[in-house]
């Protein structure tokens, strides 16, 4: 590295994330990367809201659906935005150990998260025959949630690529960045998954 | 424990800050929780569709606004742009959202 991006405990950074000029471009490039994914996302909602009751004679939205365990996956994924929260709390503290714990809490939530809807959508498919294919419904529904599903997965295998790589490396004002920037995506899923669980799941019970 | 030693040395104002900072985004949390559980609740006592949409959405958008503005920092300094960025997407989702839900309507 022809830069030194050691930290110097005495004259921290407010936001070592966006000490460098790196950093604020990497902090910058990832909200137009969530600007973008946000018409993604609402290209998604418009076509299942409009496709939500072309079931072609299968499971109605309502015979689907069970509020327990959409709730246990806010619940985890709602926590796990928080623990990303405390993480980067003691990344501006330059407290490195406690960041990777809050850092690893947050994977090990998200990954309770994706079992969940792994289960979910097994159970859908062996329990009614509700597959991708089955109706304009099905399609809409699996592309949705599916899509954030993904994104989730995404998240997981990012972090946990990010903490084995600078497990002996500590923080510094290379890596700070790194951390951030996925605490910003990590929030976004949670973002979306509070419209999922209000547009799909809630509004898919009272219809 | 170096890191502990460096942990110590941090400006105890600086510090200081960044308490007090987590101690909204914990309020925060809390409040986005509650929000849920009043989705779900109203859901589940079977207020009439009629009443229950509006607010579960109203109670989305306030609980997003939450994620944005303080677990994203959109409220601090330098987040001009990122929030112009935000609010262009949040108009293409609600104008996508209604047009899909107009034209199929009937």
């Amino acid at each position: 590295m022809s830069h030194d991006h050691s930290i110097d405990p005495k004259n921290m950074p407010k936001d070592p994330s966006k000490a460098t000029t790196e950093g604020k471009h990497k902090f910058m490039g990832l909200w137009i990367f969530l600007g973008g994914e946000t018409v993604l996302f609402a290209c998604l909602f418009g076509t299942y809201l409009a496709l939500r009751n072309s079931n072609a004679g299968g499971p109605t939205t309502q015979e689907l659906y069970g509020l327990g365990l959409v709730f246990l996956m806010t619940v985890l994924l709602l926590t796990s935005s928080l623990t990303s929260v405390y993480a980067i709390y003691h990344m501006k503290n330059n407290d490195f150990k406690k960041m990777q714990l809050w850092m690893g809490i947050t994977a090990l939530l998200g990954i309770g998260f994706l079992a969940c809807e792994i289960y979910e959508f097994a159970h859908y498919i062996h329990g009614y025959g509700f597959t991708f294919r089955s109706s304009a419904f099905g399609s809409a529904f699996y592309a949705l949630v599916g899509f954030h599903g993904g994104h989730v997965a995404f998240g997981l295998s990012w972090i946990i690529t990010l903490m084995v790589r600078n497990a002996k490396r500590g923080l510094d004002l290379y890596n700070a960045p790194k951390f951030n920037t996925f605490a910003l995506y990590w929030h976004f899923i949670d973002v979306v998954w509070v419209f999922i669980f209000t547009v799909v799941y809630l509004m898919g019970m009272v219809s | 424990m170096t890191d502990e030693m460096s942990t110590r040395k941090i400006n105890s104002f600086q510090k200081q800050k960044n308490k007090q900072e987590m101690q909204r985004m914990v309020v925060s949390f809390a409040l986005m929780i509650i929000f849920t559980l009043i989705a779900f609740a109203l859901v589940m006592l079977e207020v009439p569709s009629t009443y229950v949409i509006p607010i579960i959405l109203l109670l989305a958008f306030v609980q997003v606004g939450f994620q944005f503005f303080y677990f994203m920092h959109l409220k601090d300094k330098g987040h001009e742009v990122p929030s112009q960025i935000i609010y262009g997407g949040v108009f293409i989702t609600v104008m996508v959202a209604l047009t899909f839900t107009v034209i199929t309507w009937w």
